[in-house]
């Protein structure tokens, strides 16, 4: 039997089931804004939907390793590309890059110039402090923490503070190796 | 054709806004978190209504704005319009489908429901089912009240996988 390789983005996209973007931007819009109506305080929102991402992320990773077919990714280098290429594309339908690594291939940017979760949005003055994509960054980071990568993920870059694009941190703190009950071979 | 994202998105975005009110903010105020999670379908409801009734004539009456819901809005949402409507005439709607797709993909932690006896786990998933049917019910109240048609809606799962939503027009 021919072993599939790793699928790409575009393909992946192609053959899930989707729905029409509005619904799910406009439903996020409406989280957002019930949150800040609920919690009153900005930072305190920030707080909500990066846990909120973290917690999706977490079973988001199972589905994503399933319909990729993406096996261990050899560095982070790796695995930074495999968000942007393969991951992004495949549930938001986006292309993203990646940028300014450092020296010692720990911490990256992925940059976004299109954001379905942004469509139709405008942030009024009283939600300056808002990271109104928290949700993105959580997701990324709880489902890395699912592959055994501690990291920290940050907004640089925010179009809807005015930048040209969304520009996102990701810097590992700690990578877990995997132990297994059982050795390979048995 | 617009854009799209996958499904998934979707999915975890809904069950996720649930859990966060249902568990996080009001474990044990469960009416309070259906008011939230019903005011977050409202405001999409009403978002989308206008989107997509803004090339549109106005509707003449109350009979036609329910049948652009069970059609064109539904399929917008669903791929797939209301499967069957029925009215008392007097301001009842009752529109069913027979295959709600939010509630076919809808699973329980296998976790929690295992730590409860089987009649208290029953009634969890009842309790969590009927929590996710808070936001497509705002929805459809939501869609409403911008054609100008204040109302009640509710869920009614009795026939699972199909669900009716009874839509009352305050007078």
């Amino acid at each position: 039997m021919p072993t599939a390789g790793p699928r790409s983005g575009d393909a992946i996209f192609a053959s899930v089931e989707r729905v029409n973007a509005e619904l799910f931007t406009l439903t996020y819009g409406a989280t957002v804004r019930q949150l800040l109506t609920d919690l009153e305080e900005v930072e305190e929102v920030n707080k909500q939907l990066d846990q909120m991402g973290y917690n999706i992320g977490i079973r988001l990773i199972d589905e994503f390793l399933a319909k990729s077919n993406i096996s261990r990714c050899v560095d982070f280098k790796e695995t930074a590309d495999v968000i942007a290429k393969v991951g992004l594309k495949m549930f938001l339908g986006v292309n993203a890059t990646v940028t300014n690594w450092d020296a010692e291939g720990t911490c990256c940017s992925i940059v976004l110039e299109d954001n379905p979760l942004v469509d139709f949005v405008e942030l009024p003055d009283t939600c300056q402090g808002l990271h109104y994509c928290n949700i993105l960054s959580g997701v990324i980071r709880g489902a890395l923490e699912m592959v055994s990568m501690k990291t920290e993920v940050t907004w640089l870059r925010d179009m809807l503070r005015g930048d040209d694009s969304f520009e996102l941190q990701v810097k590992l703190l700690k990578q877990v190796p995997e132990e297994y009950p059982y050795k390979d071979d048995e | 054709m617009g854009r799209e994202v996958a499904e998934s998105c979707v999915d975890s975005l809904l069950t996720e806004m649930v859990s966060t009110y249902c568990h996080r903010f009001y474990a044990n105020k469960p009416e309070l978190a259906a008011r939230r999670i019903e005011a977050i379908g409202y405001q999409v409801g009403h978002q989308l209504s206008e989107r997509y009734t803004m090339e549109r004539p106005r509707f003449t009456d109350h009979l036609e704005a329910i049948k652009f819901i069970c059609k064109d809005f539904w399929s917008e949402l669903f791929k797939k319009q209301i499967d069957n409507l029925k009215t008392n005439h007097r301001g009842t709607f009752v529109l069913q489908d027979n295959r709600f797709r939010w509630l076919t993909r809808m699973s329980v932690d296998p976790q929690n429901e295992s730590q409860d006896n089987s009649a208290d786990g029953e009634n969890k998933v009842a309790q969590a089912t009927s929590m996710h049917l808070y936001f497509p019910c705002g929805i459809i109240r939501g869609a409403l009240s911008n054609l100008g048609i204040p109302c009640a809606v509710s869920a009614d799962i009795s026939n699972l996988p199909a669900c009716s939503f009874v839509v009352r027009i305050k007078a």
